[in-house]
């Protein structure tokens, strides 16, 4: 009786193989998807004269989110953890694009529309 | 001593001892100090180590200023004079002001005052002291074999293509002090959130502990991007992978943006425990609750958050665009609201309180008057109009000497008198004490405010010689370096005397609020004999009161 | 009891430890072996934040370059063998799913399972790593290492070379043909700093597999496994933004 009480008061909640081989098929198949749409020419889109979006970089960032959201939440277990494990993540989440996304503006805006 | 004069409360000498079991009788000998767990004990270790390399950095000031008397470059070639300075800014930030007060004081206190017994990961905290010891010598070993001279910004592409001296060594150096850094404040993050003692809430915890909190995000999500610049350097001088060298299509500027993303928040990391220590000493002697606990708890976190996206306003004129200097610019306007905002708390906390004047206000007080003088220079520099004319001359130089040196260096001191007796069980010399922090702000003054008129009249930083009408604003501060000299060395010689012949200074000698201050001096290695519960707010005077009315009922004798 | 007061977030429970049981493994400054595992769990969290902001510097680096000379950044990552990253990402992610079947088998206390499963994690690494080494190999022959012998041949001319021939490119002009170099500095510093956090996992791996076949993970003391598993999914996870980022630029040919 004791054994199972330290492996309930520890474990939270034991994430079974199920879950692990769904997880692992399905980033399976985003990596053929990924692989593949790189072959395939997706085109782009023309907002303005001088902004494009080219869609197979989003196509394929999305495709790396996807798969590493699926890691962090099961493999991870941040699915079943508490709120300061998700906030932790969250905070690496936001400083890792606040690092890039102020450092890309200076050189976007240095040159507007030549790019 | 008249008790309005003072409030310090010693036990009567002639019966008082120092407890015979405490963290320091625990265990002898020299292993039992290097393989240390005991956070105290550590705390320790980086106090004897911090102040070896301030005044080693101290030295290499004063060889600056030296220089600096005369206007040619005659005390030395240009070459050394880069070097010194060089090597003066590397030790004084990565070996002094950055674990300055956390890797001492927060991490002797901490544990106490959140009522936990040591820190989450003593281990880990060891490992931080021997990366900063090996970082250390390092960079000692770099400065004796001829040293780096780029400034401590390794600005590129001089420190990658241009220059022909120990980068790649003083880089280590850094990267390892990172770590150490890292550590610390992962620790400390890990501790507050999961080591309070029972009742011991978010806002109930000592502001210097939400300040050490604020910090240690920095630290922890910082650093990082100062070592992979680092790193970066060290593969361009070595390969030449072309990621910073314009004739390969790599941009100088990119070292700067990764550079600036960590160092920018470092100054928050090294101002920050010193606005902690702050809190504590203008509470305990006013004898007042903090004013406004949650505005200047949130105002910690605020500066750590803004803090993260003002760093190009060190690039104004370096390169970057229009469009990202504006945006900067206004950033750097909004991170000055929380700092500001802990001043006005802090006077109203001194507002009707009962305010004593001894050695830790003193400095305290120093601390308001020159971070609010450098806090506010800070907003002419944050200007992106007032900077083109101001940055890279001694403006810039007297601006971050009054906010690290004014403020952070006497809040340390404060720090470092206001819990000698709790670390070491001896009050010090009160009278010698008050004197050397008065000689410290008069030192003080003298040496950086003629650097802000010499940098609005234009002359430029890191350089060795400069036009003779300069030379008389040079020679006061120089002049104020010498008694600022004289201001830090009294407290090693008269705090090292206190050791042996302090008087006994008892459980609370200041009648502060705090964990801390309810066990022994010097404490035990565990802190608490029983898991203290935190019952009350912080900074709870009465509390305070009602519990020295129910120790002196009971007799209550600490331990030993 | 004190518990009636307002027990702060994460505070150890007291009272739970009439329970009695002080673990061996039980650190004397912890209160209870949950508070243990959580605190060490967070710690191991943050130090991930630390590789997360670590390898932002070179994502950062990598994508202000790829936008300023696509051309280039196109060249280069035809240079790279498809094939060969493919079948690395899918045994890294396999490698991720060995991970994660140990923790559980740490969790359920199956010894066994556990060093099976963390002998093929270890495997599946080494294999990912032999896969890198016979890439960096060729690159090293194709003179595509940034430095003294870095070689423009196969963008200025790049029929003469057999990948850029497959993937139909057409020569670069000379200021292009150099930026590659910017594109393979950033491909082997990503990927060797990647590799180099690999190597360590390994190391430690080796360890555990170690410890574990002597019961020190299956005795209800988790936590080590657990958190070296976030360590390697994490640098599962970097491995598939690189992969995405390097491999796949422009395999479409216009």
């Amino acid at each position: 009786m004791s054994e199972q009480r330290v492996l309930d008061e520890h474990a939270h909640h034991i994430v079974g193989p199920r879950v692990y081989v769904t997880i692992l098929f399905a980033l399976l198949l985003g990596t053929a998807l990924t692989v593949g749409a790189s072959f395939v020419d997706l085109g782009s889109w023309h907002l303005t004269s001088s902004l494009v979006i080219y869609w197979n970089p989003i196509v394929a960032l999305a495709i790396a989110c996807s798969k590493a959201v699926l890691v962090v939440l099961y493999f991870m277990h941040v699915r079943y953890s508490t709120k300061l494990t998700m906030l932790t993540v969250g905070a690496g989440i936001f400083m890792f694009l606040a690092l890039v996304g102020m450092t890309l503006s200076d050189y976007i805006s240095r040159a507007w529309g030549q790019w | 001593m008249s008790s309005s004069a003072t409030i310090v409360r010693l036990p009567d000498q002639s019966t008082a001892r120092i407890p015979k079991l405490n963290y320091l009788s625990k265990e002898n000998g020299i292993l039992s100090w290097l393989l240390t767990g005991d956070h105290k004990r550590i705390a320790i270790l980086y106090l004897i180590s911090i102040t070896f390399f301030f005044f080693i950095g101290g030295a290499l000031a004063g060889l600056i200023r030296l220089e600096l008397l005369t206007p040619q470059s005659d005390l030395m070639a240009t070459d050394t004079y880069n070097k010194v300075f060089t090597m003066h800014g590397i030790i004084m930030i990565f070996f002094f002001l950055v674990p300055s007060v956390p890797a001492t004081l927060g991490n002797f206190f901490i544990p106490m005052m959140l009522g936990a017994k040591d820190l989450a990961l003593p281990k880990v905290n060891l490992l931080s002291w021997y990366l900063y010891m090996g970082a250390g010598i390092l960079a000692l070993y770099t400065m004796m074999t001829g040293g780096v001279d780029t400034g401590w910004t390794f600005t590129t592409p001089l420190s990658t293509h241009y220059v022909n001296t120990n980068v790649l060594t003083t880089g280590l150096a850094v990267f390892i002090a990172g770590f150490s850094s890292i550590f610390t404040g992962l620790n400390f993050i890990v501790t507050i959130h999961k080591m309070r003692a029972p009742g011991m809430t978010w806002f109930r915890m000592p502001l210097f502990v939400w300040a050490h909190y604020a910090a240690s995000i920095l630290m922890v999500l910082g650093t990082p991007v100062l070592a992979i610049a680092i790193v970066l350097v060290a593969l361009e001088r070595t390969i030449g992978i072309g990621v910073f060298d314009p004739t390969k299509g790599g941009d100088p500027l990119l070292f700067q943006h990764l550079f600036w993303f960590y160092s920018h928040p470092a100054v928050y990391i090294m101002i920050l425990p010193g606005m902690g220590v702050i809190s504590e000493v203008i509470s305990t002697f006013s004898r007042k609750r903090v004013f406004g606990y949650t505005a200047v708890a949130f105002s910690s976190v605020a500066i750590a958050v803004f803090g993260f996206f003002v760093w190009a306003h060190h690039m104004f004129i370096m390169g970057i665009s229009n469009y990202s200097t504006l945006v900067f610019s206004l950033l750097t306007m909004l991170v000055a609201v929380p700092s500001a905002i802990k001043i006005f708390n802090w006077t109203f906390t001194l507002y009707k309180g009962s305010i004593t004047f001894e050695t830790p206000m003193l400095y305290a007080f120093g601390f308001m008057g020159l971070f609010t003088i450098g806090g506010m220079t800070g907003v002419f520099l944050g200007t992106s109009g007032t900077d083109i004319h101001l940055t890279e001359t001694y403006f810039i130089v007297a601006h971050f000497h009054f906010v690290m040196v004014g403020g952070m260096l006497m809040a340390f001191l404060a720090g470092i008198h206001f819990w000698w007796p709790k670390m070491t069980g001896r009050m010090y010399p009160e009278k010698i004490s008050q004197l050397a922090a008065v000689v410290t702000f008069i030192g003080f003054n003298l040496t950086f405010f003629p650097q802000f008129i010499l940098g609005t009249l234009g002359m430029p930083r890191r350089y060795a010689s400069y036009p003779p009408e300069f030379q008389i604003l040079n020679v006061f501060s120089t002049a104020g370096a010498s008694i600022l000299g004289v201001g830090y060395l009294l407290p090693v010689l008269y705090l090292t005397w206190s050791l042996k012949y302090g008087p006994i200074a008892g459980n609370n000698p200041w009648q502060a609020t705090g964990l801390e201050w309810q066990t022994q001096s010097p404490p035990l290695t565990e802190n608490f004999t029983e898991m203290p519960i935190m019952d009350h707010e912080a900074y709870d005077y009465e509390w305070l009161e009602n519990q020295q009315t129910r120790e002196k009922e009971a007799e209550v004798t600490s331990a030993g | 009891m004190p518990d009636s007061t307002a027990i702060a977030q994460g505070a150890p429970d007291t009272a739970g430890s009439t329970h009695g049981e002080h673990p061996p493994y039980l650190r004397h400054h912890f209160n209870s072996a949950e508070q243990q595992a959580d605190a060490s769990n967070f710690a191991m969290w943050l130090f991930l934040l630390t590789e997360v902001m670590f390898f932002g510097g070179l994502f950062t680096a990598y994508l202000i370059y790829r936008n300023w000379y696509y051309a280039a950044f196109v060249a280069g990552s035809h240079q790279l063998n498809v094939v060969w990253g493919t079948l690395n990402t899918l045994v890294l992610i396999l490698s991720s799913f060995t991970m994660a079947m140990g923790v559980w088998c740490a969790e359920t206390r199956r010894r066994r399972g556990l060093v099976l499963c963390l002998a093929l994690t270890l495997i599946l690494g080494l294999g990912f790593l032999g896969i890198k080494t016979i890439e960096y190999s060729e690159k090293i022959e194709k003179h595509h290492v940034p430095g003294a012998h870095y070689s423009l041949q196969s963008f200025l001319d790049p029929d003469s070379d057999d990948a850029a021939r497959a993937a139909g490119d057409k020569p670069l002009p000379l200021d292009m043909a150099r930026h590659t170099e910017v594109y393979f500095s950033l491909y082997f510093a990503m990927t060797g700093m990647h590799a180099l956090h690999m190597i360590i996992g390994i190391g430690i791996l080796g360890f555990m597999i170690f410890r574990a076949r002597a019961g020190a993970y299956t005795a209800g003391h988790v936590t080590f496994v657990e958190n070296f598993g976030l360590y390697w999914h994490f640098v599962d996870i970097i491995w598939i933004y690189l992969f995405a980022l390097l491999y796949l630029i422009s395999r479409h040919g216009t």
